[in-house]
């Protein structure tokens, strides 16, 4: 693979993409987990699914936008889908998981719609809903890197108090935080690496590099730095495990990467069962 | 002159159609160790988050460190610890020493980065406490009233003026809620931090405060703790619409 590596773009472009969001898609999954916000990342996939179909819809429809990159709209529809779910929110207040289930159909009824008006998509959409090895442009890779420069940008800025905000929000707000802007910039921010990610993942599968990496860490860490810390490994380690596996099994990567990370979690839950064990019996 | 810290005139509150307070005025001068009792439904929340700045006053006004509440921005100054059990999910991946660091996060102040003498503020504040050698533990490995503890140090890292308590020891064993005033009253003597504390627990806080408020909607009783001690019995079940305990 190191030598196909060297020789084609389109496998550089996977490569490196992959790596990069096995970093930025756990770093943020970690602030997501603790903070029981994991099925929106589920919902805003399915939004981004909406902007993905629409656009494809659009090339094929109008010449003149055969060439659009359909991660644009992604974009656009996860962002806007972010802001609509914390309207949702608090206009629902005490059910606030509700937004989920309105979004997440929402985005999908319009993704049906636009799949079912322009009939022919079907291979490029399968690279869309679950991954491609093959289907990553060097447009894509500049796009998914300037994601990755803004989530530094904004996690270097906003680290400690996104960390107050997530331990305990009756706190920040008591403390003066504006918790209400922070947690929109990070939704949009959430949103921006769902479109990403969903590149090298495919949109059915982008929350659970999100979710999975940090589930095992939290098994392990004691603190927060270290659960970050862990979380970027195992998401690493699925994301270059899963993409070596996916181009010589001719595989969709983001069925290996989720498969990997799944074994990843269970040995470190079984991991975690043996030690405390062997040291409860070692007492 | 003493210093005033808050003071309230006139402050009233409703939510939605319900009021919850009405013309409360009293002030709390620095170094006082306040206890505001009140039955369920009192007010007694919705009073201490007017003065944290999370709710507003239909009517009246706030102050602050002799600042209106609208325009005062050196929240840091005040220092809050809720009740345990809303406070966070104990299976939260953090350090004792993260969650004191994340009480310099207000102070600290967005874009820039925490001080340089942070370890030696976090290590002083959980000393003050009794936990400093629970640092590198898992928040939610510890008891309720070590994490109260824990909470308290978050609060103290920052230098606070005032530390604002809202039943602290719901959840914590019986035994270890006297150390824990012990504690406050310490941190009040010592450190000369005035206190504002909700609490049920009447009798045992009785010997270490020096004022005491009684709530319900409005303010029936506010003065020294000796005062409130010469109130008879009846009087007290007539505000409260039904029998309370007195302090001893």
């Amino acid at each position: 693979m190191i030598e196909a590596l060297m020789n084609y773009e389109f496998l550089q472009n996977a490569v490196f993409s992959g790596m990069i969001i096995g970093i930025i898609a756990p770093l943020l999954g970690v602030f997501i987990v603790v903070r029981r916000l994991s099925l929106i990342a589920d919902a805003l996939s399915h939004v981004t699914l909406a902007g993905i179909a629409g656009s494809l819809y659009l090339s094929q429809t109008f010449s003149a936008l055969a060439l659009l990159n359909p991660i644009y709209l992604g974009i656009v529809a996860s962002v806007g889908g972010s802001m609509l779910i914390e309207r949702l929110r608090r206009l629902y207040k005490h059910y606030e998981e509700l937004a989920i289930p309105i979004i997440m159909s929402g985005g999908l009824g319009i993704s049906a719609i636009f799949i079912s008006l322009a009939s022919g998509f079907n291979t490029d959409l399968m690279s869309y809903l679950f991954g491609s090895v093959s289907a990553v442009s060097r447009q894509d890779f500049a796009v998914i890197a300037a994601i990755a420069i803004i989530v530094f940008i904004f996690l270097s800025i906003f680290f400690k108090e996104l960390f107050v905000l997530s331990f305990d929000e009756e706190y920040a707000k008591a403390s003066g935080l504006p918790a209400k802007w922070i947690h929109l910039l990070f939704m949009i921010v959430v949103a921006l690496v769902i479109a990403a990610s969903m590149r090298i993942v495919g949109i059915l599968l982008v929350s659970s590099l999100m979710t999975l990496p940090v589930a095992a860490a939290m098994r392990l860490a004691r603190g927060f730095k270290e659960a970050i810390l862990y979380s970027i490994i195992f998401g690493e380690l699925s994301v270059v495990i899963g993409l070596v596996s996916a181009f010589y099994l001719n595989l969709a990567p983001g069925g290996t990467i989720v498969v990997t990370s799944i074994v990843i979690l269970l040995i470190v839950i079984l991991a975690k069962k043996l030690f405390v064990q062997f040291s409860a019996k070692g007492v | 002159m003493t210093k005033t810290i808050i003071e309230l005139k006139n402050v009233s509150f409703q939510y939605d159609y319900t009021q919850v307070l009405k013309n409360i005025s009293f002030r709390v001068e620095e170094g006082d160790f306040l206890a505001l009792l009140g039955p369920n439904g009192s007010g007694k929340s919705t009073l201490l988050k007017l003065i944290l700045g999370l709710l507003k006053p239909m009517s009246g006004e706030i102050e602050l460190f002799g600042k209106s509440a609208g325009n005062f921005k050196n929240r840091e100054m005040i220092g809050y610890v809720s009740q345990k059990s809303n406070a966070f999910n104990s299976g939260f991946p953090a350090t004792v020493q993260e969650v004191v660091k994340s009480g310099l996060t207000k102070k600290t102040g967005l874009l820039k980065r925490l001080p340089k003498d942070r370890e030696e503020r976090i290590s002083s504040a959980l000393k003050a406490v009794g936990m400093e050698q629970f640092a590198k533990r898992n928040i939610g490995q510890l008891s309720g009233g070590q994490q109260q503890r824990v909470f308290i140090a978050r609060a103290l890292v920052a230098e606070p003026k005032l530390l604002i308590l809202d039943e602290p020891t719901v959840g914590i064993d019986h035994e270890n809620v006297q150390a824990f005033y012990d504690m406050l009253a310490k941190l009040n003597e010592e450190q000369n931090i005035t206190m504002i504390l909700v609490t049920h627990d009447v009798d045992t806080v009785s010997n270490r405060i020096s004022h005491v408020a009684c709530l319900n909607q409005t303010i029936h009783f506010h003065g020294y703790k000796n005062d409130f001690d010469a109130i008879s019995q009846d009087e007290l079940d007539a505000w409260y619409g039904h029998a309370v305990r007195k302090i001893h």
